[in-house]
């Protein structure tokens, strides 16, 4: 095996090591957004997609290439808006609203 | 700037890229952090995606006008579709959205890897890890595809959540499995030389195709047979693959980014799908192999131990009354919840009862929902502070204080046969201790089913009362009747 095959398993082993140390930590609480947020980090592929467009010569390869950057682009931009819209709405504010409540009431 | 140099910024751009994801994922530790976490995750990605285009653009002679057209092209396509569903899907459908983006990212990862192949089959460049990790990447990433497709179609109602039975079932696999592995085992010795040298370029994509297909339809074969209650294992499973499918690729394109955050995406799915599986005290093999809606013999030894006591129904004024003058009142929601988009009103209900002084939390199963932490979503979306959402180890001690239960629309959590009976198909499953409270009132439209298909001892229960009623209009009602007291 080449350094370089080694170099990025040793990258792969350790990338893999950080995910379980990062991910255990999360309470069940955002287990939905954070998947959401794992799926989008998936869409990376769109980084595969723009290297095989780069290297793409032959009609069967632009249409590898171009279907490719339109999955992992709909991946990217699909996966982090919805997660940001979930995010967004796991607002605190019961202390100010618990406050107010009976006023209203 | 010579070519070396040029990889090297690029190299050391990825990786900010990559230190962006782990960071994001690291904020999403809590509420308050989670989405600053996702929008730093999304600039990782911005980096990433502008480093790439950047490197190809100044290195040689650049990108060709055909590529920047598919780049271009495909980005606005493919960025737009994502964008106007993601603005337009209610958080109901959630789980059938992000299992369809995972698909999508499935399928890019085995486009990767074939196109890869085309390139490298004949050449030199066609090496042992080249053949090994194009052939993971390929069936990882068809896998994923067709199999997150089923997962949504599931999800949507568009295929049915029953487990459906596979033409052949279990030989079918067999077959599926052999083909890909002796496709394997062909790529990878005539990438090693010496026995099979002579293969032609032809029969190697060949194989390579017979591969794909193998994988597309293993995907199909696998998610069918799983009922509709086991979705959200499923869905934590293909996004663990998909991660996994995106490393592969990175390891054919010599990438480190697209490395590192598969591999991220990859081990956290793993966790997640190993939590949910846990929360439902069954292993991930028991879940993927299917059945827990035929098992008949069961369900019925369930029901026949569960049977025999009468229910006692609630009206909404008796129901109010419990609630108004409670201490403490625990509300349970599940599903059904969901699906009457009753939210709101349950929402509108506890603050009602906040306001005249009573305590009000919310007891989330850890699959409550259609996906691991739905449930939490569809309360956040209707502006429950998340501090009132008790996850079960937090809420089951405080049931025994709890003058009131309110379960609306949860079924098999809320079961006391998987604490006390062994027959049933439940048995040993987590649940919230409902019936450690001094009253119960369910909000249920009839006396059907959970997804489990068993009988639900709680509603026989003499301190529960039933409100047969709509979710959404049951705690409408409720709420009325609490306000005129």
């Amino acid at each position: 095996m080449d350094t370089q095959l080694l170099n990025s398993l040793a990258l792969f082993v350790l990338a893999i090591l950080v995910g379980f140390e990062v991910i255990s930590k999360v309470p069940a609480t955002l287990h939905t957004p954070l998947m959401s947020g794992a799926n989008s980090i998936h869409g990376i592929v769109i980084v595969g997609a723009i290297i095989i467009a780069a290297e793409a010569s032959d009609p069967l390869g632009y249409v590898l290439a171009f279907v490719a950057t339109v999955f992992g682009a709909a991946n990217v931009v699909g996966g982090y808006v919805v997660t940001d819209r979930m995010l967004q709405m796991f607002k605190k504010k019961p202390v100010a609203a618990k406050a107010d409540a009976p006023k209203e009431a | 700037m010579s070519e070396q140099w040029l990889f090297t910024i690029a190299f050391f751009a990825w990786l900010v890229g990559a230190a962006a994801f782990v960071l994001g994922l690291h904020l999403m530790n809590s509420p308050a952090s989670a989405r600053k976490g996702n929008q730093l995750s999304a600039s990782g990605m911005a980096v990433a995606i502008f480093t790439t285009l950047a490197y190809y653009a100044l290195r040689g002679e650049g990108l060709s006008i055909e590529a920047w057209v598919i780049i271009i092209v495909g980005l606005v396509i493919g960025g737009g579709l994502g964008l106007v569903m993601a603005k337009r899907v209610k958080m109901t459908a959630m789980p059938q959205l992000v299992s369809l983006f995972n698909a999508v990212g499935g399928g890019a990862a085995a486009l990767i890897a074939i196109f890869d192949y085309m390139h490298v089959a004949g050449t030199e460049k066609e090496t042992l890890s080249t053949a090994v990790f194009v052939v993971l990447g390929v069936v990882i990433g068809c896998i994923t595809f067709t199999g997150s497709i089923v997962a949504s179609g599931k999800l949507q109602g568009l295929i049915s959540g029953a487990p459906i039975k596979v033409p052949g079932g279990q030989m079918t696999t067999v077959a599926l499995g052999l083909i890909t592995a002796v496709g394997t085992i062909i790529l990878i010795l005539s990438a090693y030389g010496a026995p099979l040298e002579g293969i032609g370029t032809g029969v190697k994509l060949g194989i390579l195709l017979a591969i794909t297909i193998a994988g597309c339809v293993f995907g199909i074969t696998m998610v069918l047979p799983i009922g509709g209650a086991d979705m959200p294992v499923v869905i934590s499973l293909l996004n663990s693959f998909t991660g996994t499918a995106a490393a592969m690729s990175g390891f054919v394109l010599n990438n480190p980014v697209l490395i590192i955050a598969g591999a991220l995406v990859g081990a956290s799915g793993g966790i997640l799908t190993k939590l949910m599986a846990d929360a439902m005290n069954r292993s991930i093999m028991n879940i993927m192999v299917g059945g827990f809606g035929g098992g008949d013999a069961a369900a019925g030894a369930g029901a026949a131990a569960g049977g025999g006591g009468s229910v006692r129904e609630v009206g909404v004024d008796d129901a109010a009354i419990q609630m108004a003058y409670a201490q403490k009142v625990i509300v349970v929601p599940g599903y059904g919840l969901a699906v009457a988009q009753a939210q709101h009103a349950v929402r509108e209900l506890a603050e009602i009862l906040e306001a005249r002084g009573v305590e009000v939390s919310y007891a989330i199963h850890p699959v409550a929902g259609r996906m691991p932490g739905h449930m939490n979503v569809l309360l956040a979306e209707a502006n429950v502070p998340y501090p009132q959402l008790k996850e079960m180890e937090e809420i089951n001690p405080e049931f025994s204080r709890a003058d009131v239960a309110l379960v609306v629309g949860a079924n098999d959590v809320t079961n006391p046969a998987a604490r006390s009976n062994p027959a049933s198909p439940i048995y040993g499953m987590p649940i919230l201790d409902v019936d450690q409270a001094k009253s119960v009132v369910v909000i249920k439209r009839s006396m059907g089913r959970g997804y489990a298909g068993i009988d639900n001892e709680l509603y026989t229960d003499p301190k529960t009362g039933m409100l047969f009623a709509d979710a959404k209009a049951g705690l409408e009602s409720l709420a009325a009747a609490v306000k005129a007291l």
